[in-house]
């Protein structure tokens, strides 16, 4: 009787072992990496936002110069919207708002709109997506120029009715076979759009968020 | 061992044995991931290192494994292996970490290598089972590389698109385009053309192991039997 229950305990401390040998690894690895990882995603989102403000239109620390918004009603989205300012000698130059359109083919598209000082679109970008490849898809930069066709519009160029994609009756091409996602990213470009004009000095003033270095 | 041996296993792991071809197992990443030839050769990559890692883990330890716990302290040996691996892409190929994404942690759920843990390493010395992990590893590697760049090849016409990821700057210079101005043809692109691309590479091997008729060796079969029942 006393063997069975002696070979169990043996076991469970030899699996126990294993397991503590394995996190020590893990935790030992992840302290390796860790800085890292925090440094290539910035250097990631830096890139992303340079694709759309070039550096030598602002001589602020971007990534640094950030605010959250919470408003889940306009975007239509629980997320928080992350801004990020460029300012050139403390003057400001763009807002850049990665925003999340509820409303694509597959769940979220999630959009880094830069909007210029005056209200003009510097460029969007789409971050990240699961639309249909070959169909939806052509919103990313990697696959089709669509995107670059909202440079310079802004919410007078084309008229709000214009802001829609030509199905709808607006200005904006869709896909053969795809209007949802190019819908879902007009509309979230439109928001943004409204949104700055909006709002325009609050994103611009808002102090940065203290540093929160908790990850 | 002696060398013979070895060969035995390599030949056995990477052609006789092979995982994607053979035994079928593992297809979730390599029906997922082989839309180009780079994302199969990184995860190849990626499911060698793991295999010969984790085997070798097993094999040095298997004199302490009792059976009744071996399937979990391989569960988490291999759990071990994959996510350290996963931290070392996510901090130095960082642009190849994002695209294969999901399908590196999943890396832990190919049966192929809990398979070979059981099979093979758990009943052999550290050097045969580091072998064995290169073989199967080799084995599956090139499968996936095959299915890639075919999928890739059809579906888009290029072969080696996105080779930055993995080889830094002048990777993009690799990228041939071998079929100027393709439309795109979705089907590879898209699961199903993973199945049949896939049923095509069997098809292709099987005629060719039909026209040289070797019956495998009877170690082989005990082999695969094992591996089955996993």
């Amino acid at each position: 009787m006393s063997q069975p229950r002696h070979s169990v305990i043996r076991s469970s401390i030899l699996l126990g072992v294993i397991a503590l040998l394995g996190t020590a690894l893990l935790a030992g690895v992840n302290e390796l990496t860790h800085e890292r990882i925090i440094e290539q995603e910035k250097r990631r989102v830096l890139q992303q936002l340079n694709e759309i403000v070039p550096t030598a239109l602002y001589n602020n620390d971007l990534l640094a110069d950030k605010i959250e918004i919470n408003d889940p009603a306009f975007f239509r989205h629980s997320a928080a919207v992350t801004v990020y300012r460029a300012r050139m000698n403390n003057q400001p130059v763009a807002v850049m708002m990665m925003v999340t359109a509820p409303d694509g083919y597959n769940g979220d598209i999630r959009l880094l709109t830069g909007i210029s000082a005056n209200g003009t679109v510097y460029g969007v970008r789409v971050i990240s997506h699961r639309e249909t490849p070959g169909l939806g898809d052509p919103i990313d930069i990697e696959k089709s120029d669509w995107i670059l066709g909202f440079n310079q519009s802004s919410l007078e160029n084309p008229d709000n009715d214009d802001w829609a994609v030509k199905k709808d009756g607006g200005q904006f091409d869709q896909f053969t076979g795809a209007t949802i996602s190019p819908r879902a990213v007009v509309r979230a470009v439109h928001n943004s759009l409204r949104y700055f004009a909006a709002n325009r000095q609050m994103l611009f003033e808002t102090p940065i968020e203290t540093e929160d270095q908790n990850e | 061992m002696s060398d013979s041996n070895l060969k035995q296993i390599l030949a056995d792991g990477a052609w006789r044995q092979n995982t994607g071809l053979v035994v079928l197992l593992g297809l979730c990443p390599l029906l997922a991931v082989t839309n180009t030839l780079v994302n199969g050769l990184a995860l190849g990559l990626a499911t060698m290192a793991t295999l010969m890692l984790s085997n070798l883990s097993v094999s040095a330890m298997r004199g302490l494994l009792r059976p009744e716990i071996r399937i979990p302290a391989f569960v988490l040996i291999i759990a071990s292996v994959v996510t350290v691996i996963e931290l070392l892409m996510h901090a130095f190929f960082y642009d190849l970490f994002r695209v294969l994404g999901i399908f590196i942690p999943l890396i832990v759920t190919n049966c192929a290598i809990i398979g070979r843990a059981e099979a093979f390493a758990s009943r052999n010395r550290p050097l045969p089972s580091l072998v064995d992990g290169f073989a199967t590893g080799l084995g599956f590697c090139i499968t996936l590389v095959l299915l890639g760049a075919l999928r890739e090849l059809i579906g888009q016409g290029t072969l080696l698109s996105g080779a930055e990821m993995l080889f830094g700057d002048w990777g993009q210079y690799l990228k041939l385009t071998i079929i100027p101005d393709h439309p795109g043809f979705l089907l590879a692109m898209l699961p199903p053309g993973a199945f049949l691309s896939l049923a095509l590479l069997i098809a292709a091997r099987n005629a060719w192991q039909a026209k040289k008729t070797v019956l495998p060796s009877p170690s082989t079969t005990t082999l695969l039997r094992d591996a089955d029942e996993v």
